[in-house]
């Protein structure tokens, strides 16, 4: 398990590799010169050359890969073009929120979703789960700003219940945080939830079906512990695997979340660094999201082994 | 006599097959009305639509009435017009990114899966990208280039590349191991003839299926891009810059978000709907499951 394990870390290095050189063609093979570009539109030579030599583009291509990627092997990820800071040091000032808004997010949204799709199996056919699957599909369809307003309307301007917007860090209190995170997790989590509950109530038909499923029923176990502990056990290692996929929604879904409810986290970050053209900072996070997105799905693979004891590496 | 049985041999008439066909496939039908009325709708928006940009500064922030429909923004806009407008942009770039990436997706995986001495390496490469996440990868994209329908039509595109490239790959290395293949070696067809005429074919239903859902998908994220100020140039009125153009007014003016809002939802959920629906009429093998 252990080889296994160090194997699967070894495998994301080329992954994250492409990666990199992506992101690094993105800046120098879009057409013109990106320092004009960076710079905007009413730049003097002045700045754009500044601005090329802060960036290294002065250098050979060649330099500048080897550079950028050197940099990157030791978890530097360049300088802002705004603030004078490292964008490791800005994008951690940032993540509290950020990481806050994702865990509430993932944690409420998994259990929600399996309970829907487990429900909406067991009583496949129902009226219930046809109101199931047509939350799912609507779900997946609004746009999270879409909902992220209509829940400010309802439940801030109108009903007064929640925080309209902003952010209150967990160091002043557990409450006053979870009362500014409700709504963002709500909006974030609708689509997750959705695609979730789905593939559960696929994947748990499947498994009624299964002819252990009659033999179970026939000797008597209950319909609880025979939904959870034969047909659950047995539907996890699907499920889990679109959890970690769905893990890309999320990310991408943050980024609007923190603008809709003014929540000052990474993704907002990324928002201000758009206009003000900082591309140290749209690189830099666009690598981190990705080496998290790799790393979660690595750690979905290894908890195969763990789900079903038939997956042995 | 003869005619009496020709008439009972005839085939059942055409609105007979139609309201068959809708009872069997309502989400195709739902969605796919729902789909051309918007679609009729952006084509003659001139007809049927003021002039978008058309600012009215005595008239801000008006409530719906029978002169502004939807009401009017913060400039004194008309927001009727501006969602009508709104669906063009939406449903042009929906359209593009999924022609875009079918047709670059469908070159890479017939070569990937057909020479496999590319495919491990072409492979690695769609790995490292499916792993950006599509809206920062489209919003770097974007920053980088002046703002323009046709870059954010390529910037949305570029991420989906590499679903299609599996998709099809994994179609092509079905279909290359099916005795006919076998035989159309064997019968000293050429590698492009046996690819074009013997494995194109059966990717068309998967890739069907697929484009519905990139062109939700693209739709969701251009509204994304419009709305984080990534977009199309901001003088064209999209949903999503609409709404993000109206946020400071949703407690005077909610009419100026939820009206471009119900627009998106609605087209996406539209796509989605005919994308399950044809789903389960061309890949069965999904169908079962979802």
């Amino acid at each position: 398990m252990t080889a296994y394990i160090v194997r699967r870390l070894l495998s994301m290095a080329p992954v994250m590799a492409v990666v990199a050189v992506f992101v690094f063609l993105l800046l120098h093979l879009a057409p013109g010169d990106p320092a004009a570009i960076i710079a905007g539109d009413n730049a003097t030579p002045a700045n754009i050359e500044q601005i090329r030599k802060a960036l290294g583009l002065d250098e050979p291509l060649w330099k500048q890969f080897l550079l950028w990627i050197g940099s990157l092997a030791r978890g530097d990820l360049g300088r802002s073009m705004f603030w004078n800071d490292s964008v490791t040091t800005l994008i951690g000032q940032r993540a509290e929120p950020t990481i806050a808004l994702a865990c509430a997010t993932l944690l409420v949204a998994v259990v929600i979703a399996i309970t829907l799709g487990v429900v909406a199996a067991a009583r496949a056919g129902t009226f219930g789960d046809r109101l199931v699957m047509a939350f799912a599909v609507v779900g997946f369809s609004v746009p999270v700003f879409v909902v992220g307003y209509l829940l400010i309307f309802v439940f801030a301007i109108q009903l007064r219940w929640l925080p309209v917007q902003g952010y209150t860090p967990l160091a002043e209190g557990i409450l006053p945080w979870l009362r500014n995170l409700v709504l963002p997790s709500i909006a974030l989590g609708l689509a997750y939830v959705a695609l979730i509950a789905r593939i559960t109530r696929a994947t748990m038909l499947d498994v009624l079906a299964e002819d252990y499923m009659r033999t179970a029923r026939a000797k008597g176990v209950a319909p609880r512990p025979m939904l959870l502990k034969h047909a659950l056990k047995n539907a996890a290692v699907p499920i889990v695997t679109v959890i970690g996929i769905g893990v890309a929604l999320l990310i991408g879904g943050v980024v609007i979340t923190e603008t809709v409810f003014n929540i000052p986290g990474i993704g907002r970050l990324v928002v201000d660094a758009i206009a003000r053209r900082d591309y140290p900072i749209i690189q830099g996070v666009i690598i981190m999201f990705s080496g998290i997105y790799v790393l979660v799905n690595l750690v979905v693979d290894l908890s195969y082994t763990l789900l079903d004891p038939r997956i042995r590496y | 006599m003869a005619s009496l049985v020709a008439t009972i041999h005839v085939r059942p008439g055409l609105s007979a097959r139609l309201w068959t066909f809708a009872r069997r496939n309502p989400t195709i039908v739902l969605g796919g009305a729902l789909l051309t009325a918007m679609a009729a709708i952006a084509l003659v928006a001139p007809m049927i639509a003021g002039d978008p940009r058309l600012m009215t500064p005595t008239n801000r922030l008006r409530t719906p009435s029978a002169e502004h429909w939807f009401g009017t923004d913060n400039l004194g806009r008309d927001v009727f017009s501006r969602s009508v407008y709104g669906a063009r942009i939406s449903l042009v770039v929906g359209l593009s990114v999924a022609i875009v990436s079918i047709i670059a997706g469908l070159a890479v995986g017939l070569a990937a899966g057909y020479y496999r001495r590319l495919d491990g390496f072409v492979m690695r490469i769609m790995d490292g990208m499916m792993a950006i996440p599509a809206i920062l990868l489209a919003i770097a994209l974007v920053s980088l280039n002046r703002a323009s329908i046709w870059i954010v039509i390529v910037a949305i595109a570029i991420p989906e590349v590499p679903r299609v490239v599996r998709l099809v790959r994994s179609v092509v290395l079905t279909t290359r191991e099916q005795p006919f293949i076998e035989a159309a070696i064997g019968g000293g067809s050429r590698n492009l003839k046996i690819i074009l005429r013997h494995i194109l074919p059966s990717t068309i239903a998967p890739l069907i299926v697929q484009a519905t859902y990139i062109t939700a998908s693209a739709i969701l994220i251009e509204a994304a891009l419009s709305f984080l100020g990534a977009g199309v140039p901001p003088e064209i009125p999209t949903w999503g810059n609409m709404i993000a153009s109206s946020r400071l007014f949703l407690a005077s003016a909610p009419w100026t978000i939820f009206f471009p809002g119900a627009a998106l939802a609605l087209v996406i959920l539209a796509v989605n709907l005919m994308g399950d629906g044809l789903r389960d009429r061309l890949d069965p093998r999904l169908a079962r499951r979802m």
